[in-house]
């Protein structure tokens, strides 16, 4: 057994059923091997960094840790935006790059790079692989760094020769022990009690949850927290999702771009109890204020993340789905029935809300209000960057299912490829791409794997014809106006579409949205829904 | 405030790389850094000074213990270390002057390593204030070349990291 085989049949052990990728001198032994295992799919991607982005949506609704694997050289750095969104949003995915010939490394011959060394500011951890014995354990590890703990990218870097090296002999390991690795996983009892004490005495408790709590696929322990004590839920955009926009304790998104009532929430709080978010500028814009303000715990799995933005009276560090659990023994109960009712009644007028509309456009926040009505209740709804993903996060009216959007990097072109990942992980699920024309055309050339795998995936573009976040910037006082933001010479996207055997709907009057849903909607196979939006709309109308 | 932390490491290739990786990437100030094998050859010990806050040290002990291979990391008690640096210099040196360079090497316990007639090269191993203090007696004597290694440092009493 060669090195590449060996590295193939790792992967089988860990059960790894697709991987996405693109082909290269140096990977083609990879790839020769892989030949073998029709039971490992594979989808080519047109560019190495949407096979990141596949990866990504792929492991973010499975469970399971997503594959993608490139050439050495140009394969390698394009993967690079794939694996800083990965880690910005703690993905677990395992990258697998070719290497030139071990013996020529350090030449700057042809499609050399210093992969492991480009990303190790934006890995978990990286690998580069010396000996076709140290496969099976150098995989073995990659994996379990990948899941456990925090989860996050890693790479594993094989040089050609390596790939094709005879191994002494094939044996998987059944575990392993990583002295410098051990994530903490219960919280300590001490602390959990303190929490229960806290919530007892708060009278303007409210929780804030972030995307941690999804990656420890706590969802279900933290609505029945918040249920069992009455505490209102804020999220961050990275939880959105964890609870239906019109459940009764959800107070919407928080931060510059998020609502209202999520924002007073946040901020007339006496205890404020985050849960796997790290806080980051988007959400809280001054944590200083809020630390200053009232009492704060954080539960979070990286002890790094505690202090780290923000400092908390009461740190909690381990599995967010287990601490949760911890805290759920305990009977926590708060009494905080006036402030909650107080907030209901915000939060009802908040969703009351009407749209502006101009003739011949059609307002986002309408459309994805009415469009969040009529999905399916697990919908996976992967948004992309811009005032698309600032749209959907405040108006998408969510019936649960589950959001997906590059929170962290804020990588435009991430929604169709996330889907693309979606689609071969749940192949039944329901899966909606929101895009701008922006982000749209620098992922569009994807349509070729939802072509070629006959994908269901109901795309809707918003055409402004311009950069919008971006247009909306420069319209500040601090900018002397828009520059390089028109999206002149846009294709017909209908044509695009139409080349890749995909009908388009366009939608440009409000009066057409709610048949232009129906359609996109009952019409079996993928649809791309063209809605257009006047270039002056803001995330702020 | 100066800082010792000692990071117990893997001893790989690369492991270095990440550590100075992560002080630049989160814009920690490194003093000084010091490297060496333990006495279990798979671990090296990294002795790392920096300048700065509480805050700041402890989101740097959490940064280095979130890299794989690292072991473990402490911040030393400032007041209950064994810290010491080893420098080497070299000084112009004639007939004229010899003597009264030795006399200082005396005083702070420095040793003559090499001599030619027209300089001396002189290791002292101290604390970083005594070797500042050496150095600064040998400026009027015209320093040729300075080394200094870095402080490493181990923790007072029968304990260990």
């Amino acid at each position: 057994m060669n090195g590449a085989q060996a590295l193939i049949e790792s992967l089988l052990q860990e059960q790894v059923d697709h991987i996405f990728g693109y082909a290269g001198a140096t990977i083609c032994p990879a790839a020769d091997a892989l030949k073998e295992h029709p039971e490992i799919g594979y989808t080519l991607v047109r560019t190495e960094q949407n096979a990141g982005h596949m990866a990504s949506g792929y492991a973010r609704v499975s469970d399971k840790v997503g594959v993608c694997m490139v050439t050495s050289g140009p394969g390698a750095t394009n993967l690079i935006t794939g694996i800083a969104t990965a880690y910005m949003d703690s993905i677990p995915v395992v990258a697998i790059t070719g290497q030139v010939p071990s013996h020529l490394l350090g030449r700057d011959i042809f499609q050399e790079v210093d992969i492991t060394g480009a990303v190790a500011p934006f890995s978990k951890h990286s690998y580069l692989v010396k000996s076709a014995n140290d496969i099976p354990t150098i995989v073995k590890e990659a994996f379990h760094i990948a899941s456990t703990g925090r989860p996050g990218p890693v790479l594993i870097d094989i040089p050609i020769d390596i790939q094709e090296q005879e191994l002494d002999f094939f044996v998987y390991p059944e575990e392993i022990n990583i002295r410098g690795y051990k994530p903490s996983v219960r919280g300590n009892e001490l602390q959990i009690k303190r929490v229960v004490e806290a919530i007892s005495q708060a009278k303007q408790p409210v929780i804030c949850a972030g995307g941690g709590v999804f990656l420890a696929h706590g969802e279900a322990e933290l609505v029945k927290l918040a249920e069992s004590t009455h505490i209102p839920v804020v999220t961050t955009m990275m939880g959105l999702s964890l609870l239906p926009t019109e459940h009764p304790l959800n107070m919407g998104m928080i931060g510059a771009h998020g609502n209202v009532c999520a924002n007073k929430a946040l901020a007339k709080s006496d205890l404020l109890i985050m849960v796997g978010t790290r806080a980051a500028d988007r959400a809280v814009l001054n944590p200083s204020e809020i630390q200053r303000r009232m009492a704060t715990i954080h539960i979070d799995v990286d002890p790094a993340e505690i202090g780290k933005n923000m400092q908390a009276a009461i740190p909690l560090v381990g599995n967010v789905k287990v601490i949760l659990d911890q805290i759920l023994d305990r009977g926590p109960s708060a009494d905080c029935s006036e402030w909650l009712g107080r907030l209901q009644e915000m939060r009802r007028e908040e969703l009351k809300r009407s749209f502006p509309a101009r003739a011949g456009y059609v307002f986002p926040g309408r459309f994805l209000r009415d469009l969040g009505e009529q999905l399916r209740e697990d919908a996976a709804i992967c948004v992309d960057v811009g005032q698309n993903q600032i749209w959907a996060c405040k108006h998408l009216r969510l019936r649960g299912g589950r959001l997906l959007t590059s929170g962290g990097l804020g990588t435009m072109g991430y929604a169709l490829p996330a889907a693309v990942g979606v689609k071969v992980a749940q192949p039944n699920r329901q899966t909606v791409v929101i895009c701008g024309d922006g982000s749209f055309q620098m992922s569009m050339n994807e349509l070729a794997a939802v072509k070629c795998a006959g994908l269901d995936i109901k795309i809707i573009l918003f055409r402004n014809r311009v950069l919008g976040l971006v247009h909306q910037i420069q319209s500040t006082p601090a900018y002397h106006g828009p520059f390089g933001v028109a999206l002149d010479g846009s294709p017909d996207f209908e044509a695009i579409a139409a080349a890749y055997g995909i009908p388009t709907v366009t939608v440009s009057e409000e009066s057409q949205v709610e048949s232009a849903i129906d359609c996109l909607l009952a019409q079996p196979g993928s649809v791309l829904t063209i809605v257009d939006v006047h270039p002056d709309a803001t995330t702020n109308d | 405030m100066k800082q010792t932390i000692s990071v117990l490491v893997e001893n790989q290739a690369g492991v270095l790389n990440r550590i100075t990786g992560l002080f630049a990437r989160r814009a920690f100030n490194i003093e000084s850094l010091a490297v060496g094998v333990t006495d279990d050859p798979t671990v090296s010990r990294i002795t790392i000074i920096v300048d700065s806050g509480n805050s700041v040290v402890e989101q740097v002990e959490k940064q280095l213990n979130k890299l794989i291979e690292v072991i473990k990391v402490r911040t030393l008690e400032e007041n209950n270390l064994i810290g010491r640096e080893l420098m080497i210099l070299k000084v112009n040196a004639n007939n004229k002057t010899r003597q009264d360079i030795m006399t200082i090497c005396e005083i702070l316990g420095a040793k003559v390593d090499d001599v030619s007639p027209t300089s001396l090269t002189m290791e002292l191993s101290d604390t970083p204030d005594r070797l500042d203090t050496f150095q600064a007696m040998m400026r009027p004597f015209s320093i040729l070349e300075v080394v200094r290694t870095g402080v490493i440092a181990v923790q007072k009493g029968g304990g260990k990291i």
